[in-house]
């Protein structure tokens, strides 16, 4: 019995050991040296993965910082400036900042504005169906509806509205890692900065057909009429083929395009809410 | 003995219920609109202006490139615009719009019945004559003919065999033709059989076409023994080119190659007799043959329709929609086009106007993969469509590539038997294209 | 304007589902079903229901209430997972048993993998084989019951035909004195009065529901074929070599589980090769390594056993026997 036990384990410790020096010298001869920077540059890193930052993944992300001479052209859109703030110290450079940035949907055209001309019946996504023709409304532009980029996202930031069809961002949660953007085959979500205090204007259309033809297909479309364009003070807007766009570095987010603008296609958000000028006088008044 | 192809195929039912309605002449419409883009390849340039009187038959736009074809006018009037419209898909494309007045064809063209079967024009003479006259593959993909007929320098065809097998179900323009222009077709094939330098060549008509391979056999016997009429299996997708090589000469085409690495062109019967019009009579190709049909219509035709005819005409001229009918295809059920827009215009290659119900057409509601192989027995090309739609779904591009998921010819076979309603070409086709992108990015050695 | 449906080609679509494939198996099973019920009567029927019913409403309950997806018990491939366990059941098996082993075999074997399509081994083979390890007494009690239509099959029949045969061996007895003792011949066995499982009774009544699903294409022969070639082959050989202790090819193919389990159970889509390949080797390997068993392994009958290995071989054998190609493939085309 006893000899049983001790013959066991001296069986096995010798087992173990020799098996150990194997692992050993197996770990030895295929050692791959590697900068041990990228490690500690990738536990800073948020390691979603996403790809937003143009590399394959977080860990390729570290080995391109750790790499690079300088920070230029290197960015984690889901960690933001904070993130790269911290490797830059880490690794002794510094870093310029970035302007926060959030996706923002271009289309605005829901199941009301923009009604459908036909029936998609295929397999659920906007991929096949854009190679497949144009789009289940008379608008060739418009969001197709099948939620490739509520797909793409990694951080539950973009949700298709099944009431307009449309997706939607949650700005909470949206990292501007650009996914959604190349999901989308119609190149409806455009990054832009997100601006103070989130206020930004955008034109939520990019229906580039002439006037008449583009309202008849929704009625929330841009005409191309450039009245917007008129009333802009600071030259922000600018209007090619029949599609006005803002640029976010020029725009003053006065809002009178806003106003201005006949098929309500230009969105203000998150600014407070507008009280009419007759109300306001009204109010004074009393 | 029938022949046919080695790798899978399915049995659909073959519906062809407008098989004895001869063709008629479709009356020509009040407008004609013409694409540019009716071939694969760079869009033609319009040579005419607004305003332009036109003859029918007359060039109104010349082939811009080496993959292009000309195209001319298909009727007789005024030009109203040439404008960007959609296509049967919504997609833009460039079109002539010709106000139509009268129909005065362009001298020279010979409208008699008279059968031309003299061969005068040497082969160089003949492609040049088909490419003056626009004339495009009419078995799906409109790739323009003179090109297919000169093979690349160092490749030599062996054989011309001509796809009269219509194995998609509905269509009979193919077998109408057949019937009705027996000895025309076989002069088109003697026509490229001349230009390619060929001294042989096989007509390939599936079984269920009885009457037509009776008819072209006993004229083939006549007159023609270089042209052998092959009787072919019923299954479909026989009238896939590398199907229809397999059946016929049971040669397969390499994986990314062309018939001409066997050594084989491919023309269907409608190109073959678009190719006699155009040697023989002078008469470019601006009309075919066009099945309109479907089990909701009280009558099912064939027309010899003008380019440019709306779908919206079509369907007037049988009477309107007829009841039940939910979807417009152009062209054959397993790979034509859905119709989403009745105000597009035919193109040279329509060969039907298919109405289908929706209990017909309807998918069913996706369910789990059961793995039952019944897409891998389908598909002729031996892939394994299961795989490749979960691959796609994963967008894992490098074992799709492994998994030659660019050897799919779409044929739709995977799909129409999957008992789970998966939408399995749906995804496969999506990505062979990215992958077919990547191989064709590729420095070539 | 009228609003036109448009999708991708092909517009036209079979008419087979999955339930009707399913439907189609479960009619191919009913002349087993009928034959039992004739030879086993009311505990032939109370087995079938009790194990339908069973497995329907397990899958009804983990899918409506644990998991919450989708709910697929309308096409009936639980019921025949139900159906199946129930044919491959002793005929005198108490209803709790059955119970048991519909659980196991919807629950365990074919919901935790994420339901129909997902499984990677045959749920009903999971149950049976659950069973047999978890109560092997009342497993190999192939006692009969009485039945309605027929005064009880002569009394003695407790055993199935390959366990009389495994222990006569064992006894030291030759194939002709266990023959002659029991009163072996051929045409029972394939009307059969031996003892055997409730599906098993009957080698034509299987039979016709092969040809069946083979006229409806539901199945294609290869895998049947390759297990019985497989089981004719090795057990010809042996048969040959000393045909006093080796049972000849025919018994071995028309006893014991070896028709229901090549035609109903190796069949099974979903843990089955994709390409024909895979399916002629996936047959040969159950005939191996059933005959493994039956002649050196514990057990009188392994096709169960057998079935489950090479389940688990399915996605190697995906992986490596593809479908042939069309064409060669050439560099640069």
């Amino acid at each position: 019995m006893t000899a049983t036990i001790i013959f066991t384990i001296a069986s096995l410790t010798i087992l173990g050991l020799v098996l150990a020096l194997i692992l050993y010298f197996t770990a030895q001869k295929f050692k791959v040296v590697e900068d041990p920077r990228i490690d500690e540059v990738e536990t800073i890193l948020p390691g979603a993965n996403c790809g937003g930052c143009g590399y394959t993944g977080c860990r390729a992300f570290a080995e391109g910082c750790v790499n690079s001479e300088s920070m230029d052209g290197l960015f984690c859109p889901v960690g933001g400036n904070d993130v790269m703030k911290k490797v830059a110290e880490y690794l002794g450079r510094t870093v310029a900042e970035k302007v926060p940035q959030v996706a923002v949907v271009r289309c605005n055209g829901n199941c009301d504005s923009r009604p459908k001309s036909n029936n998609y019946d295929g397999y659920t996504s906007c991929a096949v169906m854009a190679s497949l023709y144009a789009g289940d409304t008379d608008c060739r532009y418009g969001c197709l509806g099948q939620g490739d980029c509520e797909l793409s996202c990694e951080f539950d930031a973009i949700k298709m509205n099944p009431r307009t069809g449309l997706p939607e961002v949650d700005e909470e949660k949206c990292t501007a890692c650009g996914a959604c953007v190349k999901a989308c085959p119609k190149m409806i979500i455009e990054l832009r900065n997100k601006g103070p205090k989130g206020k930004r204007i955008f034109v939520s259309c990019i229906n580039k057909d002439k006037g008449g033809v583009a309202r008849k297909a929704c009625a929330v479309a841009c005409i191309g009429c450039t009245k917007c364009q008129k009333v802009c003070a600071y030259d922000a807007i600018t209007i090619t083929s029949n599609l006005a766009y803002i640029d976010y570095n020029k725009c003053k987010l006065c809002r009178k395009c806003v106003v201005e603008c006949p098929t309500n296609a230009i969105w203000e958000v998150n600014f407070p809410v507008r009280v009419p000028k007759k109300v306001v006088a009204e109010v004074e008044k009393q | 003995m029938s022949k046919t192809f080695k790798i899978g195929g399915i049995h659909p039912h073959d519906n062809k219920i407008s098989v004895n309605a001869a063709i008629e002449d479709f009356p020509v419409m009040e407008r004609a609109f013409i694409s540019m883009s009716q071939h694969l390849g760079a869009p033609a340039e319009p040579v005419v202006v607004k305003g332009d009187k036109v003859k029918t038959g007359q060039l109104i736009a010349k082939s811009s490139g080496f993959i292009s074809a000309n195209v001319h006018s298909s009727v007789s009037g005024t030009v109203h615009s040439i404008e960007m419209m959609p296509d049967l898909a919504g997609n833009l494309a460039q079109h002539i719009v010709i106000n139509v007045e009268g129909d005065e064809w362009m001298e020279g063209i010979d409208r008699s019945p008279e059968i031309m079967r003299e061969i005068i024009l040497s082969s160089q003479e003949i492609i040049d004559r088909i490419a003056q006259c626009g004339v495009v593959g009419l078995g799906g993909a409109a790739f323009p003919t003179h090109i297919k007929l000169s093979p690349p320098p160092g490749k030599k065809a062996e054989f011309l065999l001509v796809n009269g097998a219509e194995c998609e179900p509905y269509l009979t323009s193919d077998y109408r033709i057949m019937v009705e222009n027996s000895e025309e077709i076989l002069i088109g094939v003697k026509l490229m059989m001349s230009a390619l330098g060929v001294k042989k060549s096989y007509l390939g008509i599936e079984e269920n076409k009885p009457k037509a391979i009776k008819r072209m056999k006993e004229i083939a016997s006549k007159g023609y023994p270089e042209i052998k009429i092959v009787s072919l299996k019923k299954r479909y997708p026989q009238g896939g080119e590398k199907q229809l090589i397999d059946a016929i000469v049971g040669r397969q085409v390499p994986s990314m190659g062309l018939p001409i690495d066997v050594g084989v062109v491919v023309q269907n019967v409608g190109t073959a007799l678009a190719v006699y019009e155009a040697v023989q009579k002078n008469k470019p190709l601006f009309e075919g043959v066009v099945t309109v049909t479907g089990k909701c219509m009280p009558e099912q035709r064939n027309f010899r329709m003008r380019v440019g005819t709306t779908f919206e005409s079509m369907i007037f001229a049988v009477g309107g929609f007829p009841k039940g009918a939910e979807k417009l295809v152009s062209g054959g059920p397993m790979m034509g086009k859905a119709v989403s827009r009745i105000e597009a215009a035919s193109v040279k290659s329509t060969s039907a106007l298919l109405l289908l119900t929706e209990e017909e057409t309807k998918r069913g509601e996706e369910s789990n993969c059961i793995r039952c192989a019944k897409c891998v027995d389908a598909c002729p090309m031996g892939l394994e469509p299961y795989l490749l739609n979960r691959l796609s779904r994963a967008n894992r591009l490098e074992d799709l590539e492994e998994n030659m998921v660019h050897d799919c010819i779409e044929c739709g076979s995977c799909l129409y038997v999957c008992p789970a309603d998966i939408p399995l070409l749906d995804t496969i086709r999506l990505s062979k294209g990215k992958v077919l992108k990547i191989i064709r990015s590729r420095p070539k050695k | 304007m009228k609003k036109l449906i448009v999708s991708p080609a092909p517009h036209l679509h079979g008419n087979e589902s999955t339930k009707s494939l399913m439907r189609d198996v479960i009619i191919a099973l009913v002349p087993s079903l009928l034959v039992s019920v004739y030879f086993f009567g009311f505990s032939a029927i109370k087995l079938a229901l009790v194990g339908v019913a069973t497995a329907v409403a397990v899958e009804y309950v983990i899918q409506r209430y644990i998991v919450k997806t989708k709910i697929t018990v309308n096409d009936y491939s639980a019921a025949l997972t139900g159906l199946l366990l129930s044919l491959n059941l002793p005929p005198n098996s108490p209803w709790w048993i059955m119970f048991i082993g519909s659980v196991v075999a919807i629950g365990i074997a074919k919901m935790t993998f994420g339901g129909v399509g997902q499984n990677l081994f045959n749920p009903a083979l999971v149950g049976r084989v659950f069973l047999l390890v978890s109560f092997p007494v009342i497993m190999t009690d192939y006692s009969i019951p009485t039945s309605w239509f027929r005064e009880g099959i002569d009394a003695g029949s407790g055993a199935t035909a390959l366990s009389i045969v495994k222990e006569g061996l064992a006894k030291g007895l030759t194939m002709d004195q266990i023959f002659t003792d029991n009163n072996f011949s051929y045409a029972e066995m394939l009307f059969s009065k031996i003892g055997g499982s409730v599906g098993e009774v009957s080698a034509l009544a299987l039979i016709l529901g092969f040809v069946y699903l083979l006229i409806r294409k539901v199945i294609r022969p290869h895998i049947p074929v390759a297990i019985i070639g497989t089981v004719l082959v090795f057990s010809g050989i042996f048969w040959l070599i000393n045909p006093a202790i080796h049972a000849d090819p025919l018994f071995n193919v028309l006893t014991g589980g070896i028709l229901i389990g090549s035609i109903f159970m190796a069949t099974d889509y979903v843990t089955s090769p994709m390409s024909k390949k895979g399916m002629v080797i996936y047959g040969i390997g159950i005939g191996i390594i059933t005959m493994l068993i039956r002649y050196w392994g514990a057990y009188p009958e392994g096709i169960s056993f057998a079935i489950l290995i090479m389940n688990a071989t399915v996605p190697l054998l995906n992986m490596y026997f593809k479908p042939a190609k069309f064409g060669k493939e050439v560099k640069n085309g």
